[in-house]
């Protein structure tokens, strides 16, 4: 199990990484080496465990439907590095 | 010209009713100030942890089994990673696979151009709603997040698509639309996006077994602007193949005012969306219970409510089809025959001098000042005769104003209709009198004149006798006069 200079390229456009070649060859690098633990987890015999999304073993965690306020708008806006009428400020978005 | 067959795609997105959002309790509410309804949880801050909301959860299965579809015993949330400045998280929490999703392999049946139909519905899952982007004067967008992480519900329908036209896709969102209101989960204003519908749209020629390629559909806030913008792209279409042109696998857009779509994105730039399941949230679990214990509590369905009114109460199709398009027009119409008031009468004030006058104000039904009881009320003070039904809409009118009750406005005016024998005759001997000319001209042959000394009849008893019973006397007191 390896991964190709171009999946490292996908991969790297979907996260919106712009790398260098030689950032390429690294990441490749270390994606095959972080890889190399999922072989050696695929070696183990797990045929007798269903296939699960978890490692816990609780289902059915549910919060009530009961409104409560949430941040004040000069908080949640605090972080935001530019804001214009209460709003998160944002390059013009030309799709849509 | 070769003739083409269409194939239509349903994917309709329903904000649900609850009162806080999905995996957070912000309110839920439209309009307000921006970002007032935002916490760490939907701004997608770093620790922030999700907690589902049980009563979303429980409305996806109500709709679910609603819309016949088989359910989940064992469900989970995935992660749809994608960067859009909407999106806080880089990720949509959403449901993905062909059995995970809460409901799968359902149907809907409409009644469509060509008489009744089956539309197979492929899957109903939970996700979560996006912020809203705003492009503002002057450049750059400005982000609202009080909608992001509200509940929403998908409704897709299946493939090979069972919608062959603009009409029957219309039709499918009517009814399912409906659905969801009498479900109660979720308020279907789609002017105000809390119903939104993206069909995907392809022709091929008649008779072709391949499908042609689709495009998807945006920005219908209508149910006009779904069947004009359906029809609109499969003209479009048309016009590429019959030029000899290969149609192209994109997203378009609606433009209401021009009655257009434009391009919005080709498949070229679609996501890599590198679903799986939310590490923060553990899966969902119905019993077989469960399930059947929220069966038990749907409500009467429109398409169930709607062949009772015909073949237990009798009224007619047209009837029908007003009283149960919208469930508040049912519940009221339900209330006012528990009154014991006749169907067929009170159909028609509901549906017709209530609706006029709600309508004239502006208001909904629930809002007016007219309750089922009041229209049990005129119903049976037009039945019993006790008042024309001139004076009735004039009592109804004013109740819609006073609120006050028919049978006391009718007490009050002394509104009640005259039947008495006696105090006819003599308006119609003073009319006789007083109208030798009219008379004449009866007694000549002109059997219309009546009309008019009915009239002086009916203006003497301030509108009060019954015109029928003054007529009849009229006639005897100048037959044997």
């Amino acid at each position: 199990m390896s991964i190709s200079l171009d999946e490292v390229q996908h991969v790297a456009r979907l996260a919106r990484l712009d790398l260098e070649p030689e950032e390429l060859l690294a990441f490749q690098a270390e994606l095959n080496a972080l890889l190399g633990h999922f072989q050696d987890i695929q070696a183990l015999d797990v045929s007798e465990f269903e296939p699960r999304p978890h490692a816990v073993v609780l289902h059915d965690v549910f919060g009530d439907d009961i409104a409560r306020p949430g941040l004040d708008r000069e908080d949640a806006l605090r972080n935001a590095p530019r804001t214009r009428a209460g709003l998160f400020l944002v390059p013009t978005i030309i799709e849509d | 010209m070769p003739a083409y067959s269409t194939s239509v795609g349903m994917e309709v997105h329903a904000e649900l009713l609850t009162e806080s959002k999905m995996f957070c309790r912000c309110p839920v509410a439209f309009g307000g100030e921006p970002n007032t309804r935002v916490c760490p949880v939907c701004l997608g801050l770093p620790g922030a942890l999700p907690v589902p909301n049980r009563v979303a959860v429980e409305f996806v299965v109500r709709a679910a089994l609603a819309l016949n579809c088989t359910i989940a015993r064992h469900s989970v949330f995935h992660r749809k990673n994608y960067f859009y400045p909407d999106l806080p998280k880089g990720y949509q929490i959403s449901q993905y696979g062909d059995t995970n999703p809460i409901g799968t392999n359902g149907w809907l049946d409409i009644e469509g151009t060509t008489g009744s139909k089956r539309v197979r519905i492929r899957r109903v899952h939970l996700e979560e709603d996006t912020g809203k982007l705003m492009h503002l004067p002057g450049g750059g967008s400005g982000v609202d997040f009080n909608r992001a992480g509200l509940p929403l519900m998908e409704i897709v329908t299946d493939f090979p698509p069972d919608i062959e036209s603009p009409e029957d896709a219309r039709e499918y969102l009517v009814a399912l639309r409906q659905t969801l209101l009498y479900l109660g989960v979720c308020d279907g204003k789609m002017e105000q996006g809390s119903l939104r519908c993206e069909p995907n749209i392809s022709v091929r020629s008649a008779g072709s077994e391949t499908f042609g390629t689709k495009t998807e559909l945006k920005n219908l806030n209508s149910f006009r602007s779904v069947q004009q913008g359906i029809l609109f792209e499969v003209r479009r279409q048309i016009a590429i193949l019959d030029s000899g042109q290969t149609v192209r696998q994109e997203t378009r857009g609606w433009n209401e005012d021009n009655e257009t779509s434009f391009l919005m994105r080709t498949k070229e730039s679609e996501m890599d969306y590198r679903y799986f399941p939310d590490p923060d949230l553990v899966p969902i679990t119905f019993s077989d219970a469960r399930i059947e214990a929220i069966r038990a509590d749907l409500p009467e369905l429109p398409a169930a409510r709607a062949r009772r009114y015909r073949e237990v109460l009798g009224l007619s199709a047209l009837d029908t089809s007003v009283l149960t398009a919208e469930p508040a027009t049912a519940e009221f119409f339900e209330a006012t025959i528990a009154q014991g008031a006749d169907p067929k009468p009170a159909c028609n004030w509901i549906t017709q001098e209530l609706a006029k006058l709600a309508n004239e104000a502006g208001l909904p039904l629930a809002e007016t000042k007219i309750t089922p009881r009041h229209v049990s009320d005129v119903v049976r003070l037009t039945g019993s005769g006790q008042i024309s039904g001139k004076t009735a809409k004039e009592i109804f009118a004013e109740a819609f104003r006073t609120g006050d009750l028919p049978g006391a406005l009718v007490e009050a005016r002394g509104a009640t209709q005259i039947h008495d024998a006696e105090a006819i005759r003599r308006w119609c001997r003073e009319a006789i009198e007083a109208n030798p000319g009219p008379v004449e001209k009866f007694r000549a042959g002109q059997e219309g004149v009546i009309g008019f000394l009915v009239g002086q009849v009916m203006r003497a008893s301030g509108g009060r006798a019954n015109a029928q019973k003054v007529q009849e006397i009229m006639r005897g007191e100048l037959g044997g006069g």
